[in-house]
């Protein structure tokens, strides 16, 4: 063996490869361990998981009072935490079992075999006339449909139409807050954060035709 | 500031290589697991454009005197110092390579695991070792060339 030319760079390089070996196994199971003991020691502000669905792959956070977000994919993600991070906190951690339950939800709502949810809501990233009508929102039954224009009366503000849809436009928690029910006056589908297509499907999803 | 998650994703490697460099197993991934917990309890007040790299290895530093610490009190000493394996030093694995390291001396050993596995500046060495950044880069290159110097000599017989 050769070690008389053993280089500076050849034990730095040993030291890098040796000490990193199989590193990602034993990070997966120590992030894991994080969580819980930030959960644990109260310090999981923000709790996070995606989930697959016809609409594309949803973001799930939620705080300790209960789910803060939703968020399509083409909200970007990693976009949607950065933001999170600012206006919640950013102690921010994937944590996949403190969503079981809203994700079976969203599996029974997608096979049509739940027609409302049944989760706690955390509405902190919504003041005002736009939690008012988030509130009223939830008042749009399964497989029925209102108008900009009707939101706005049942808010309590008839005039409040661009304000209504706004806060449709806004809303933090689509899906279960049923933004997508909201349509136009003239029967139009209107806009939708998560695409036009994705309101057509959850809308006939709905219809159950 | 970035959502914890990613700094966790993004420097929990660099951490648990200085963790395994001056910790066996577990206490290894004790000290990696202690360091991101106190990390997480001052992160929000950390401020914007710090060397967060840096700073978790400094937590990291001072999680591993803790373990040292409280091993201290239960320490069984080594009745003979193993030979250094005849192998070439890439092949070594993790334990082998850690004993080889504790015959440097401190400063020199944790010299050489914060710049070469932390990656931290010569200047964030001295902070933690409380020397001069001349020294810090003085450890450094003697714990490299003493670290040649006892594998080579070890290969020898």
């Amino acid at each position: 063996m050769n070690t008389n030319s053993l280089a500076d760079q050849d034990v730095i390089d040993a030291l890098r490869q040796t000490f990193s070996h199989d590193m990602n196994t034993d990070l997966a199971r120590l992030r894991t361990g994080l969580t819980s003991a930030a959960e644990k020691t109260g310090m999981l502000d923000v709790s996070y998981r995606t989930v697959d669905s016809p609409i594309g792959r949803l973001l799930l956070a939620a705080t300790p009072t209960g789910l803060v977000r939703v968020a399509f994919a083409c909200e970007d993600h990693d976009d949607v935490l950065a933001s999170l991070a600012e206006t919640i906190s950013p102690r921010i951690m994937f944590a996949s079992a403190r969503f079981d339950d809203v994700c079976r939800q969203f599996d029974e709502y997608f096979q049509r075999r739940r027609d409302r949810f049944e989760v706690q809501l955390d509405l902190q990233l919504v003041k005002g006339f736009r939690r008012t009508v988030l509130g009223h929102l939830l008042e749009v039954r399964y497989g029925h449909t209102a108008s900009y224009a009707e939101l706005a009366r049942l808010s309590g503000n008839a005039a409040a139409v661009r304000a209504a849809a706004s806060a449709c436009s806004h809303n933090p928690l689509p899906v279960i807050v049923p933004c997508h029910r909201i349509i136009r006056t003239d029967g139009s589908i209107g806009k939708y954060l998560g695409g036009v297509e994705a309101k057509h499907l959850l809308l006939t999803l709905e219809r159950g035709s | 500031m970035q959502p914890f998650d990613v700094v966790v994703v993004e420097h929990g490697p660099v951490v648990l290589r200085v963790c395994r460099a001056l910790l066996r197993g577990a206490d290894a991934d004790d000290a990696w697991s202690e360091t991101f917990l106190s990390a997480l309890a001052a992160y929000p007040k950390l401020q914007d454009g710090s060397n967060v790299r840096g700073w978790l290895v400094t937590i990291a530093h001072r999680k591993s005197l803790d373990q040292i610490r409280r091993q201290g009190r239960h320490a069984i000493p080594v009745a003979a110092v193993p030979d250094v394996p005849t192998r070439e030093i890439t092949d070594l694995t993790d334990d082998e390579l850690r004993e080889v390291l504790t015959r440097l001396t401190e400063r020199q050993r944790r010299a050489v695991v914060y710049r070469h596995l932390g990656d931290l500046t010569y200047a964030e060495i001295a902070g933690l070792l409380e020397c001069s950044r001349d020294a810090a880069r003085r450890s450094v290159a003697d714990g490299l060339a003493n670290l040649r110097k006892i594998y080579t000599k070890g290969n020898e017989r």
